[in-house]
C-alpha cells in the first residue's frame, strides 16, 4: 500500500545502461513474486507423479545406500564410530541443496523465458526461486534424517543449533555458483550440457561419501571447494561433533563463496540487462 | 491541465544482426577464435549489422490520453512497447515515466497448465505486479469477468482456449496501474468477449483518467478506444495527431509506393508483372477496369486467383473471383497469362483501397497485400459537403427517394 499513497513518487527514468537504480529496491517490491515461482515450482514438479513429495526422499535414499556400498563397502573407507549411512546422508542434505539449487537455476532463466521477454521484474528473482525449491526439498530430507539419526544412537546436541549457519552458507555457494551458470546458460546453451558434469565431479570432490579428518594429505586441496566445509559442519551439528571441524577450511571457504557470490553477482547484472535480446 | 506522464526523447534501439550461422553458441565462438586467431574483430564487423528497430523517437503522453500506436509489420511498435515496460533497455535516449504502469504484452502470461484456475490467478496477478492482498480483493470480481466459476479448480490445461483467454485477461482487466501497456492482446478470443473487454478498457479510462497506450492491427479497436495516435514508421514516429487524421495517414502510408509493384515473385515458377485499375481515381458507380498479368518461367497450373481490396482500415471489402469454370489456367515456360476486367457500376464508398491477390498455384499459395492502390472519389455531381471518411461505411447505395412535405387541412395558418 505504502507506494500508492505517496503523493509524488520519483517518476521513473529508462535509459541505457540505468536500470540500476531501482534495482534492490525493485527485488524487494517483487518479494511476492518470488514467494509465487517457488511455490508453482514446488507444486507442479510433484503434480502428476503418483509417488509426489515422496521423491524428495527416495531419491537421496537411494543415493545413500549406492555411496555407501561404493565408499564404505568396496572403497573400505573408514567411517569412524559413525554408522556410515548416517555419514553419508549428513553429506548428502548440503549437496542435495546445492545441486538441486545449482541446476534449478541454470535451466530457471530459459525455462521462463516466456516471462523473460514479456514481463519486466528484476531477473534475480528467477535464480533466487530455484534456490528456495532446492531449500525446501532439504528441509523435507532433515526432517527424516533427524530421528534417523536418534535411531541410530546419535542424538542431538547444542551443536544443531549452529545447523542454519551452514545451510545458509550452502545457499550462498549455491547462489553463486548458479547465478554463474544462470548467465551463462542464457547466452551459451552449452552450458545445459555442461551442469551435469560439473555436479558429476563436483560429487566426488565434496566429501559426500567420504570422512575428510581420516585423510590429512587432501584436506587442504579439498578445502578450496567452498562446499567441503559445509558438508564438514553439517556433519559437525547433526552427528553431535563426532567428526572433527576444521577451522582453517572454513575461512578459506568463505573467502572462496564470497567471491563466487561477488562475481556471480556481478556477471549477472552485467548480463541481465540483455536477457529478453538473447533468449 | 494534464501533465505529461510519459515523455520519451532521442529514443533509438539498436539490434546487432548475425548474417552467419548464430554465434551464440561457444563452439561458434571458439571455432571463430581457432581460425583466426588475430583478426577477431575483423571478422564479426564483416557479418554483423547494426539495425535501428527505433530511431530517434520523441513523444510525450498525457495523463488520461488512450494512444493507439500502429505501423506496419517491422515498424518498431513491439520494440517500443518493450522498452517502455523495460524488458529491453534502449540503446538511446530517455524516457521519464510518472505512476505505476503496468504492461499487458500478451494475455496469461505465467499461466501453467497444471495448475487450477484459482491457482492461476494468483500467480498470472502476482506475475503482473499485483500484490496478494490486491487479487484476494478482486478475486470474486475476476472470476465473474471471467465466466468460468465452474472450472476454477481444474487445471488450466484442460480449458478450451476461450475459457483460457478470457481468464487471463479477466486478471488483467483488474489491474489498476496508472498507466497501462496494452500489445494486441485483443486479436484473441471471441468477439462478444472482445466487445467486453473493449467496454472495460474504455470505462477505465472515462472514470479513472487512466493512461493507456494501444498497440493494434485492428483498427477498428483503435478508433473506438483511442483519442491519438502515433504512426510508426520504420522505427521512426512518422505522425503524433489525432486518430481520424493517423489512421489515414497510415493508410496512405500502406499503399504509397506500392502502386506498381511489377515482378513480384510468386513461387519459384510465376512473377506477378502488372496489377493496375484504371481510372485511377473512380467515382461511385464508374466502372473500374483492371489488369492483371501473370508471367510464368516454369510450367505451372494456376488454381486459385483473386483479386482482393482492402479499405484503410485493413479489412476487407470485397474479392473478384478470376476463377475459370473449366479448370486451372495452365502455363507454359515463357507464357504470361494476362487477365483484363471490370468491376461494373464499383460501390464501394468515397477512400483509399489497396487491392492485394490469393494466389494458388500446384507448388506454392499465399495471400499478398498491398500491391496497388484504388483511390474512390467523391461523386463529382454532389453539391453538398461530403461527410468524413469514417462514417461512409464500406458501400454507396445506389438511392433514389423522394421527399414531399404535406400539410394537414387543418393546419392554422398565419
Amino acid at each position: 500500500m505504502s507506494d500508492t499513497t505517496t503523493t509524488t513518487p520519483a517518476p521513473l527514468i529508462i535509459e541505457a545502461g540505468r536500470t540500476e537504480r531501482h534495482y534492490w529496491r525493485d527485488l524487494w517490491r517483487y518479494r511476492e513474486l518470488l514467494g509465487f515461482l517457488a511455490w508453482r515450482d514446488i507444486k507442479v514438479r510433484y503434480k502428476q507423479a503418483v509417488l509426489g513429495v515422496a521423491w524428495a526422499v527416495v531419491q537421496p535414499a537411494v543415493q545413500t545406500i549406492l555411496l555407501t556400498f561404493v565408499f564404505g563397502k568396496l572403497a573400505k573407507m573408514p567411517g569412524g564410530d559413525i554408522p556410515y549411512p548416517l555419514l553419508v546422508l549428513a553429506g548428502l542434505l548440503p549437496w542435495q541443496l546445492f545441486s538441486g539449487a545449482f541446476s534449478g537455476a541454470g535451466n530457471s532463466l530459459v525455462s521462463n523465458s516466456h516471462l523473460i521477454s514479456k514481463i519486466y521484474f528484476p531477473r534475480l528473482i528467477v535464480p533466487l526461486s530455484a534456490v528456495a525449491v532446492a531449500l525446501i526439498d532439504m528441509l523435507i530430507l532433515l526432517v527424516i534424517a533427524v530421528p534417523y539419526a536418534i535411531i541410530e544412537g546419535v542424538n542431538p546436541t547444542w551443536r544443531l543449533l549452529f545447523l542454519p549457519l551452514f545451510i545458509l552458507g550452502t545457499m550462498l555457494v549455491a547462489l553463486g555458483a548458479g547465478l554463474w551458470i544462470t548467465a551463462l546458460t542464457v547466452k551459451y546453451r552449452d552450458f545445459r550440457f555442461i551442469t551435469p558434469f560439473i555436479l558429476q565431479i563436483g560429487m566426488f570432490v565434496t566429501p559426500v561419501g567420504y570422512r575428510t579428518d581420516f585423510l590429512p594429505n587432501w584436506r587442504d586441496w579439498l578445502a578450496l571447494n567452498p562446499l567441503t566445509s559445509m558438508v564438514e559442519g553439517f556433519r559437525w551439528c547433526l552427528l553431535g561433533g563426532r567428526t572433527e571441524f576444521y577451522q582453517q577450511g572454513l575461512l578459506l571457504s568463505l573467502a572462496v563463496t564470497t567471491v563466487l557470490v561477488v562475481t556471480g553477482l556481478w556477471y549477472f547484472r552485467k548480463t541481465e540487462r540483455q536477457f529478453a535480446d538473447v533468449i | 491541465m494534464s501533465q505529461p506522464v510519459i515523455t520519451v526523447e532521442g529514443l533509438g534501439k539498436r539490434y546487432t544482426l548475425h548474417h552467419q550461422a548464430r554465434s551464440g553458441l561457444l563452439r561458434d565462438q571458439l571455432a571463430g577464435l581457432l581460425r583466426n586467431p588475430f583478426r577477431r574483430g575483423e571478422t564479426s564487423s564483416a557479418t554483423n549489422e547494426d539495425f535501428w528497430a527505433l530511431r530517434d523517437v520523441n513523444f510525450s503522453v498525457n495523463q488520461g490520453d488512450v494512444v493507439g500506436i500502429i505501423g506496419r509489420n517491422g515498424a518498431g511498435k513491439s520494440t517500443l512497447l518493450k522498452i517502455l515496460s523495460r524488458i529491453t533497455e534502449p540503446t538511446t535516449g530517455r524516457i521519464t515515466i510518472h505512476g505505476r504502469i503496468a504492461s499487458l504484452l500478451e494475455v496469461g502470461t505465467g499461466f501453467h497448465g497444471e495448475l487450477s484456475g484459482r491457482e492461476n490467478i494468483f500467480l498470472n496477478g502476482a506475475i503482473l505486479g499485483m500484490k496478494r492482498a490486491e487479487i484476494r480483493k478482486k478475486f470474486d470480481e475476476i472470476v465473474a469477468f471471467s465466466e468460468v466459476e465452474k472450472f476454477l479448480d481444474t487445471p488450466v490445461k484442460h480449458y478450451s482456449s476461450g475459457m483460457y483467454v478470457r481468464l487471463a485477461f479477466a486478471v488483467a482487466a483488474h489491474l489498476e496501474p496508472e498507466i497501462l501497456i496494452v500489445d494486441e492482446v485483443l486479436a484473441v478470443g471471441d468477439v462478444d468477449f472482445q466487445r467486453k473487454c473493449l467496454k472495460k478498457m474504455n470505462d477505465v479510462t472515462r472514470e479513472e483518467g487512466r493512461t493507456i497506450l494501444f498497440v493494434s492491427h485492428q483498427l477498428q479497436a483503435v478508433q473506438q478506444l483511442c483519442n491519438r495516435v502515433l504512426v510508426l514508421n520504420q522505427g521512426r514516429v512518422v505522425k503524433d495527431t489525432d486518430t481520424t487524421t493517423g489512421l489515414s495517414t497510415y493508410a496512405s502510408l500502406n499503399t504509397q509506393g506500392s502502386g506498381n509493384k511489377t515482378q513480384l515473385t510468386l513461387g519459384d515458377a510465376l512473377r506477378l508483372t502488372t496489377l493496375a485499375f484504371t481510372p485511377a481515381n473512380a467515382a461511385p458507380f464508374e466502372d473500374l477496369g483492371f489488369k492483371l498479368c501473370l508471367a510464368s518461367d516454369d510450367d505451372c497450373a494456376v488454381h486459385d486467383l483473386c483479386i482482393l481490396l482492402y479499405n484503410s482500415f485493413g479489412q476487407r471489402v470485397a474479392i473478384a473471383d478470376l476463377r475459370q469454370s473449366d479448370g486451372s489456367y495452365k502455363l507454359l515456360k515463357g507464357q504470361t497469362l494476362t487477365l483484363h476486367g471490370c468491376f461494373a457500376r464499383i460501390a464501394l464508398a468515397p477512400g483509399r483501397y489497396s487491392a492485394g491477390l490469393f494466389i494458388k498455384t500446384s507448388s506454392y499459395m499465399a495471400d499478398h497485400m498491398e500491391l496497388a492502390s484504388v483511390e474512390i472519389q467523391p461523386p463529382p455531381t454532389s453539391k453538398l459537403v461530403g461527410y468524413a471518411p469514417e462514417h461512409l461505411g464500406t458501400t454507396v447505395l445506389d438511392l433514389t427517394f423522394s421527399a414531399s412535405i404535406s400539410t394537414p387541412a387543418n393546419f392554422p395558418h398565419a
